[in-house]
């Protein structure tokens, strides 16, 4: 783990260099020495030419980090938004997450914790500048004022900056200009014109191309490789074993796919080769009748359900999912005697320098990552062993060349670090009038965490990404026990967009439902009554519904379904129109409340909510990866597919005003989607979808 | 030797001839807006067009677009004027990670050059070959009915 820096300390040591600063005021340009900029913090830096850079210390994943974190700056510095320029930070300990003392990007957490840092660094630019400016024009600082990238005051000349302000003075809200404004992506124009730079696109001279044969199955070792129809393919240069498989390394990418494809490699196959997802099922539904670990106990939940005048169970299964980004992994490592540097798009920057810098043999120092655009990361870019990185590393040690490791579509669908496939067995006890008086739930499914930096979130045997959204259940129910079992298994597992949230917010969402049904009260009634007292998910619970028009007339043949959840520090709900013939599904409308605090930019938020929604129904109905004898079972979008724009129902987002501190929208938006679609099925047909996803049950995608 | 014309110019790629235009484009000449997503045609991240029409550069074997006429993104855009079909993409702030930006576009485009007012079903047609993994579909029809009401003002 990196050092971690008061934003005070880091402040000092950008400082520490005293610089003359050339900043264009009222239209005269001041001189200075050549070539310096003005770098008032490790956040800003203004050019000689009056361009402001913002180096944002988060990963551009599409979530709209590159425009909400620089319009923080921006309004605090007094300039135009829509001019910064916007740079990826290197890895330093200045950029790391300011609790967590690492450079990662997930948790949706990257405006809720650069909230204050940005905008006091921003302001710390522009008390600088001002007091600079008076000192020069021998002003009263009061008589100054910054505005659009200028000090505006009496004509000036040199300016010289005066101590840097370890509090500056933030903007009253009631003054903000930029923050809450609905404002455009700042990167479109490149992302719409082929020059916004990924992974895949790095090059260095020399480069040499890399694919990669895994195991068969996870765990597996190599026994034996024959190469020869390998290095017969025109432009294959190289065969090497890594420790992850055999390399095929090639003059271009189309040689070294050919190669690996010509690769006649056994497997040591081990354990792994007797996984079978059916059984694992049914294993995890025995296991679910034990006692696990208690991530929850309010009352005498046994004793309640006892007493309770009516009981209802049910069981409720996951499975394995792939996070499928559209830019397949990919890292280029140039490695030399003391220098490794990197160029990937990934979301864990403190913790692939330790890693390739363990498996180089150099210093974290030694190596450098270019974060370039990530083509999508929803988790699977945040690997505690930075598994495509140390891969990628090893292969360009072995080959003695700058190389770049390629995974395919089929390399990711089955190279591991799933969502956990998960079950949940409930009971719940009503009173006469249907009011829950106990809840029971154990949870099974591999826990994340274990064996990686994160294992501080086991506690008591309770991995809390893994009970997330259930342990803390919110509804009114006095007498309430959360189990949990975590099974260990070979296959690898990850953070998948809303991580434990993906699974009990499908899980409680549903059940809640089924308990409002057997009450014989409306799901949407039943879960107001339930939520009594809890301000924020009764705002979000009620705006959704009244623009979605819950209660008035459908036209036939369409059902609502609706959900409400809390992850990542905020609040969400949803209410889903769905309608079915024969077994074909078309949600036509999703109405979405959010409740994320003060909203930085509405456009960001509204754009999250519709994608958290896309990537939740895509899982809802066709999400799977099943194994067999070890193997996984899908390879490619032909059987894991996705929500295709055809399916893509109408999306209205209505963002709560706040005031409270900005909080996530990078993943809250994608837990409800499964249980409003379920629900809605229950109220359409009467069946209740008790397993995921949909097509397992005869339904498809209309 | 396999000829044909990039975004103007004539080019000549020498090497395999089974080598899909998508790498060809990418690694010989240098065009890497274009992009890999799937290798089997089935999500469009590599759509260019060949003589005008859409096609998944990821399964053409370099040796089928000899002679033709090939637009890549970044041949889109004419004398510094971005194509309608990216001006409204970033009016309706439609790209999110926007790797599929570039096949989305290109779709987009040759869609709009066949029909001039696609209805909403000639637009489930013609875009529902490219994946968006971020969810953007709901701004790429909205971006797609702007851009024709734009062309039909401009024609």
């Amino acid at each position: 783990m990196a050092t971690r820096h008061s934003r005070r300390e880091f402040l000092a040591t950008a400082a520490a260099g005293s610089f003359i600063l050339a900043f264009r005021v009222g239209g005269v340009s001041a001189a200075a020495p050549a070539g310096t900029d003005f770098t008032p913090n490790a956040f800003i830096r203004i050019g000689r030419d009056n361009v402001v850079t913002i180096i944002v210390n988060k990963s551009e994943m599409g979530q709209g980090v590159n425009t909400a974190l620089p319009m923080l700056i921006a309004e605090e510095l007094e300039v135009d938004i829509r001019r910064v320029k916007v740079e990826a930070a290197p890895v330093n300990a200045a950029y790391a997450h300011p609790q967590v003392g690492i450079q990662f990007t997930g948790g949706s957490q990257s405006v809720a914790t650069e909230w204050d840092r940005f905008r006091k660094a921003g302001a710390a630019a522009r008390e600088m500048l001002l007091a600079a400016a008076a000192q020069a024009w021998g002003a009263d600082r009061a008589s100054l004022r910054a505005e659009n990238g200028r000090v505006l005051g009496p004509a000036g000349r040199a300016l010289t900056y005066g101590p840097v302000p370890s509090d500056p003075p933030l903007k009253d809200p009631s003054q903000f200009k930029i923050i809450g404004k609905p404002t455009r992506r700042l990167d479109s124009r490149e992302k719409v014109t082929g020059t916004a730079t990924f992974g895949l696109d790095a090059s260095v001279p020399g480069m040499l191309i890399a694919v990669i044969a895994r195991p068969p199955v996870f765990g597996a070792t190599m026994k034996s490789v024959d190469d020869a129809g390998a290095k017969a393919v025109r432009g294959v240069k190289q065969v090497v074993a890594v420790p992850s498989g055999v390399a095929v390394v090639a003059d271009s990418f189309w040689s070294a796919k050919k190669g690996r494809d010509a690769l006649v490699v056994e497997w040591n196959e081990g354990p792994g080769a007797t996984i079978d997802t059916d059984a694992l099922e049914t294993e995890y539904e025995r296991l679910a009748r034990t006692p696990g670990a208690p991530a929850l106990r309010r009352g005498d939940a046994d004793a309640a359900l006892a007493g309770a005048a009516r009981r209802v169970s049910a069981q409720y299964d996951m499975p394995y999912l792939a996070h499928a980004p559209m830019e397949p992994l990919n890292c280029l490592v140039s490695l030399g005697p003391d220098r490794c540097e990197i160029w990937t798009g990934t979301q864990f920057q403190t913790i692939d320098q330790a890693n390739a810098a363990r498996a180089a043999g150099l210093k974290p120092e030694q190596v450098a990552i270019h974060t370039m655009f990530l083509g999508g990361g929803f988790g699977r870019r945040a690997v505690p062993g930075s598994d495509f990185i140390v891969e990628a590393v090893h292969v360009a040690k072995a080959a003695g060349a700058p190389v770049k490791t390629i995974w395919t579509r089929e390399d990711d669908i089955r190279g591991g670090y799933y969502r956990p496939m998960w079950h949940s067995t409930l009971s719940a006890g009503l009173d006469a009038a249907g009011k829950p008086v106990a809840w029971k739930h154990t949870i099974v499914g591999q826990s994340i965490v274990e064996n990686t930096p994160f294992a501080g979130e086991i506690k008591n045997g309770v991995d809390g990404t893994s009970v997330e959204g259930a342990a803390n259940l919110v509804y009114e129910v006095p007498s309430a026990a959360v189990d949990l079992h975590s099974p260990r298994s070979p296959v690898p597992v990850l953070w998948w967009r809303s991580v434990g949230h993906t699974h009990t917010g499908f899980v409680v969402e549903s059940f809640i439902d089924e308990l409002a049904h057997a009450a014989g009260q409306d799901p949407y009634a039943y879960r107001r009554e339930l939520l009594a007292g809890k301000a924020r998910h009764l705002g979000v619970l009620e705006l959704a519904a009244q623009k979605a028009g819950w209660g008035t007339p459908l036209p036939a043949g369409r059902a609502r379904g609706i959900a409400v959840h809390a992850s990542f520090g905020s609040y969400c709900a949803q209410v889903g129109e769905v309608s079915i013939q024969d077994r074909a599904i078309t949600v036509h409308r999703v109405v979405c409340a959010v409740d994320c605090g003060r909203a930085i930019n509405p456009e960001t938020i509204r754009a999250q909510m519709e994608g958290g929604i896309v990537f939740g129904l895509s899982a809802a109905l066709y999400g799977q990866i099943t194994m067999k004898l070890g193997r996984v079972q899908q390879s490619n979008f032909h059987d894991y597919p996705v929500l295709r724009l055809s399916s893509m129902p109408v999306v209205e987002v209505h963002i709560v005003p706040s005031t409270a501190p900005p909080s996530g929208i990078g993943e809250p938006g994608t837990p409800l989607m499964a249980a409003v679609l379920g629900n809605a099925l229950f109220a359409l047909t009467g069946q209740r979808v008790r397993s995921l996803p949909l097509v397992r049950h005869g339904f498809e995608s209309a | 030797m396999t000829a044909f014309n990039v975004n103007g110019r004539t080019v000549n790629v020498a090497g395999d001839p089974d080598k899909p235009l998508l790498w060809v484009l990418r690694e010989d000449l240098q065009l890497t807006g274009t992009k890999f997503g799937c290798g089997m045609a089935l999500c469009g991240a590599c759509t260019v067009h060949v003589d005008g029409s859409p096609v998944r550069s990821c399964v053409t074997p370099v040796t089928a677009v000899e002679g033709r006429r090939i637009t890549t993104i970044e041949g889109l855009a004419r004398g510094g004027r971005l194509h309608p079909v990216q001006e409204a993409w970033i009016e309706q702030d439609v790209p999110q990670c926007g790797y599929c930006q570039s096949g989305q576009v290109m779709s987009a485009a040759a869609l709009l050059a066949a029909r001039k007012s696609p209805t909403d079903a000639d637009i489930d047609a013609a875009m529902s070959g490219n994946i968006c993994r971020c969810g953007t579909y709901q701004r790429i029809r909205a971006a797609i009915k702007q851009a024709a009401t734009r062309m039909g003002k401009g024609a």
